[in-house]
């Protein structure tokens, strides 16, 4: 996959049926506050939803710095059991 | 058989039902006496539940307990398989418990037929070293993760959601441990994420996620392996995608948690998770009786699901024609929706408030489930 000046996006659970993928090449920005709203703007229905934010495999809620190429991965919490 | 030259003959043959997992090297006799001193909690006896216990009992842990109110229903037997044909309607809890004492002898099972709340979950976790949240709703899953943060007691965590399943461990005994509010600081409106019921699963899903959750146990009595204290994994079964993600703790995320016991006695899991009013059947009752015109009860369980008594009115509309049908309700003024256990009822309440914001539109807690449910035999023997 190409990364050069992109975000990789994974969406899991019920977020993969609100924006019909799993993966995405995503412009880059320099924060996950940006991130999230550009997001929420092409995919509305995103901003009513409860994620955790995965970057480069560590779940962290605050607003953080982002790098060319980082990895960023929406959980949203399960429920069945 | 080839035994290790480490352990002495008679030991080995006096636990052969273990002998393979003794056979590997860093396991052997000292994790199976482990498992054996061990009490495992299993809350929840359902598609994650049947597989923890059954992988647990098998492994030889010593003491298990498990904890379910619900009863089998013909729908839950692809994923369910301690349960059969003929177990449909009985406790969970107690039917799981008689097929495990019957496979294997000399295991200690404690059975509590009963929902878990914040009034009996102490007591409870108290006697056990490990919880394992094996439920189907975020209200318990709060409660399970503040209680077992109070008590110090490390559990795990387990959940689905169509093809894809999370598993988790939290450790409180560890100063520095994250909880389940550091990955979901606040709790999820209940009918926002769909549970099986609602959304469909094929059976192996929880098999193989339960069987992970027994795993994580196994591993965390014995000290074999590595577990995945502080860490989530999520599986999807329909490509085979593996991800892990370590959880950082988040400031703040421990306020929500009850600061002791007495505090947890009046926190209502229920309501926090939910923003239609909650109502007892007691409540209920007693409002319908007073004024049967324009308060009415409204059942939306499919029509193949079991029937009420004769007696008891109320107006059956299950929830898929619950748009359509909602203009027979409109000569009501105070709605109380109820089904089997209260999730399908919560989503129908919503429904309609967004048709009838005027109205006064309650879920009654836990459903035809409920003890104090007027139909429920519990109920008829208490007020006997």
């Amino acid at each position: 996959m190409q990364v050069n000046n992109k975000i990789v996006i994974r969406f899991f659970g019920m977020l993969i049926e609100k924006t019909g993928c799993e993966n995405l090449e995503f412009p880059f920005v320099d924060t996950t506050a940006v991130l999230m709203k550009n997001l929420i703007q092409q995919f509305p229905e995103l901003e009513k939803m409860k994620f955790a934010i995965s970057i480069n495999c560590k779940i962290n809620t605050e607003n953080q710095f982002l790098k060319p190429g980082d990895e960023i991965a929406l959980l949203p919490p399960f429920s069945g059991g | 058989m080839k035994l290790p030259c480490c352990l002495p003959f008679r030991v080995v043959k006096k636990m052969n039902r273990f002998e393979k997992q003794i056979l590997l090297e860093g396991f052997g006799i000292t994790a199976q006496e482990k498992l054996l001193h061990a009490g495992v909690l299993v809350v929840g006896a359902g598609g994650l539940g049947c597989p923890v216990l059954q992988y647990l009992a098998a492994a030889g842990v010593g003491t298990l307990g498990i904890a379910d109110g619900d009863t089998v229903m013909i729908s839950n037997l692809n994923r369910q398989v301690l349960f059969g044909e003929n177990d449909v309607d009985k406790n969970k809890a107690a039917t799981a418990a008689l097929q495990l004492t019957g496979q294997y002898r000399n295991m200690h099972v404690d059975v509590f037929p009963e929902w878990l709340n914040n009034q009996n979950i102490i007591p409870l976790i108290e006697k056990y070293d490990l919880i394992i949240d094996c439920t189907d709703n975020f209200a318990a899953r709060y409660l399970i993760n503040d209680a077992c943060m109070l008590m110090k007691k490390p559990w795990i965590f387990g959940a689905i959601y169509r093809n894809e399943g999370q598993v988790a461990l939290f450790n409180p005994q560890d100063d520095n441990s994250v909880c389940y509010r550091d990955l979901n600081p606040e709790l999820p409106e209940t009918d926002t994420i769909p549970d099986c019921n609602q959304s469909g699963v094929l059976g192996v899903l929880p098999g193989i996620i339960g069987t992970m959750m027994a795993a994580e146990a196994i591993k965390w009595i014995t000290g074999y392996g590595q577990t995945l204290q502080g860490k989530i994994l999520l599986f999807n079964l329909l490509n085979y995608r593996w991800f892990n993600a370590e959880i950082l703790p988040v400031p703040g995320s421990k306020k929500n948690i009850p600061r002791n016991r007495k505090e947890l006695l009046t926190r209502d899991y229920a309501v926090s998770c939910s923003p239609v009013p909650h109502f007892s059947w007691k409540e209920a009752l007693k409002r319908v009786e007073n004024n049967p015109e324009k308060n009415l009860f409204v059942d939306v369980r499919n029509a193949d699901e079991n029937s009420l008594p004769d007696n008891f009115t109320c107006l059956q509309i299950p929830l898929p024609e619950l748009k359509s049908r909602s203009s027979e309700l409109a000569h009501a003024d105070h709605l109380f929706l109820f089904c089997r256990s209260g999730i399908r009822s919560l989503e129908a309440a919503k429904i309609l408030k967004k048709i009838y914001p005027t109205k006064n539109i309650c879920n009654i807690e836990g459903g035809v489930l409920h003890a104090e449910a007027p139909f429920n035999r519990y109920y008829h023997e208490s007020q006997a």
